[in-house]
């Protein structure tokens, strides 16, 4: 319980202002513009994109200036602004199969159509600190060479076409919207890859890494990495056809996990999937891992108990606004409840104390 | 889609471009918004943006991306409309006076999306070719059961 108390505006008001004093640190150091954060914390950026559930680089870049760098601040400016945002309508889905590619690897395949780019990626850096980044230098340059236009389609369609992928269900349903309706149990797969999509990449990446030492362990290999820009169309009202507003980076994983069948069906390998705002492999490969673990049901599994296969678990605790908001709010003042916990405490010691001088005498 | 005649893909590719295009760059291109009447002033909301279930299922919902509305009226009576990626109100306002201008048959639109549709097609062919230069081209190393 909570109670109005009064005379902490000035306390608050200079609190604010050393909060601002402290964001711009030292004044000889030069200021951090928006643009510099967007173009060199990009994938700050994007993680603020993804789990803020609003994809806009520079609000992402200002709210991670304002939140002096804490990401879940930044991610807690972008929900709080998403929801003043009048909404005109949804897009069609993405096509992912046309993604203009800045990175595609498969696991599973050393040869696929379109080959495999490796892009502007830390795998096969040493991760040994890079002293000369520490002086300013001259801006490097990318190598470049002579695009051919072979299409990438997507790795497991080959495996789809052979049959030996579980097939999709293809529709065009509406699908449900957490940011609309509360999310409740059961939540079916387009609700869940919505939570996970925009839950916290560390909660993700930890219920992931989860199934893969055997807590719900589903045998994942990644079919397809491919992180690119997608063009985003929608219907427009005025129009009654659909035009391109505009262009997303995504990063969307394709694991090809181990099998199902049936009397009647022979052995096919199983899906996870994982698509995500930005550049942002990472995210998009556990969301894939999470997904497929809690495919369990559908797929005639045994639920083993493990944390990865409870969905109520996963998809209630993975949003970290949902979370930091409940877990901070116990700093608040909590003066009557606490009042009650003494007033009780007392109450029980005296009683303790009077039974044991009657057991003493 | 199919349906659609060759007005209205001249259209959709004219909304399509103006939507990518750099704001400034834009303003550079066409400083001056000619005289109108807004339908629908300057607007910033948001897109939900979806996704399909393992890439070709049934869509799901991705997050949202910011957008900018606009519809305008010109003189001559030709309406524009308006729906560009990001909150730049300018943005959206000059390219639904483009939009006016190429349903009212103005020859100031083409060398206009012809430049955007240039620079855009440069922007593409540069990622396409740094990626290109990023791509693995395997080789088998001699094996010992070879020899």
């Amino acid at each position: 319980m909570y109670v109005a108390t009064k005379g902490g505006e000035r306390a608050i008001d200079a609190a604010h202002d050393w909060l601002a004093e402290e964001r711009r640190g030292d004044p000889s150091v030069p200021e951090l513009s928006i643009a510099q954060i967007r173009e060199q914390m990009r994938l700050a950026v994007n993680r603020v994109m993804a789990e803020g559930s609003l994809y806009d680089p520079d609000l992402a870049a200002l709210a991670i200036k304002q939140a002096r760098g804490d990401l879940i601040e930044a991610i807690f400016l972008i929900r709080a602004y998403r929801t003043t945002l009048p909404r005109f309508g949804a897009s069609l889905p993405v096509e992912t199969d046309a993604m203009a590619i800045t990175r595609r690897i498969s696991a599973t395949f050393k040869d696929v159509p379109g080959g495999q780019v490796l892009g502007p990626t830390f795998d096969y850096t040493h991760r040994l600190l890079d002293f000369k980044l520490a002086a300013e230098g001259e801006a490097p340059e990318a190598a470049r060479k002579p695009a051919d236009d072979t299409p990438a389609p997507h790795v497991l369609a080959l495996l789809d076409r052979d049959g030996l992928m579980e097939p999709l269900e293809m529709s065009d349903a509406e699908p449900g919207d957490l940011t609309r309706e509360p999310l409740e149990m059961p939540a079916d797969r387009p609700l869940r890859l919505q939570a996970l999509t925009r839950g916290d990449e560390g909660f993700v990446l930890s219920m992931a890494y989860s199934t893969q030492r055997g807590y719900g362990r589903t045998h994942a290999f990644v079919g397809e990495l491919r992180i690119g820009t997608c063009a985003v169309e929608m219907e427009i009202p005025e129009l009654g056809f659909s035009v391109e507003i505009g262009e997303v980076e995504l990063s969307e994983c394709e694991t090809v996990n181990q099998f199902t069948g049936s009397k009647t069906e022979p052995p096919q390998f199983t899906r996870g999937y994982g698509l995500v705002f930005g550049q942002n492999e990472r995210k998009s490969i556990s969301m894939s891992l999470v997904d497929r673990s809690l495919r369990w049901e559908e797929l005639g599994e045994d639920d083993t108990g493990a944390p990865a296969q409870d969905a109520e678990f996963v998809l209630y605790h993975c949003d970290n606004i949902q979370a930091t908001g409940f877990l901070e709010h116990i700093k608040l003042p909590h003066y009557v409840d606490f009042q009650s916990e003494l007033e009780l405490i007392r109450r029980l010691r005296k009683a303790a104390g009077a039974d044991m001088q009657e057991a003493a005498e | 889609m199919s349906s659609l005649n060759q007005d209205q893909i001249a259209r959709r590719d004219r909304m399509g471009l103006l939507a990518r295009a750099e704001p400034s760059r834009l303003e550079k291109l066409f400083p001056e918004i000619p005289v109108h009447e807004l339908l629908r002033a300057p607007e910033a909301g948001a897109v939900m943006v979806r996704g399909r279930v393992g890439a070709s299922g049934g869509p799901f919902n991705l997050g949202e991306m910011t957008v900018t509305r606009c519809s305008l009226r010109l003189e001559g009576g030709a309406v524009g409309h308006a729906y560009v990626q990001g909150r730049d109100k300018s943005h959206a306002l000059r390219a639904a006076a483009l939009d006016a201008l190429g349903e009212a048959g103005s020859e100031q639109v083409a060398p206009i999306l012809n430049a955007l549709c240039a620079e855009e097609a440069a922007r593409r062919t540069e990622r396409a070719e740094k990626a290109a230069a990023t791509k693995v081209e395997f080789f088998t190393m001699v094996r010992g059961e070879d020899q």
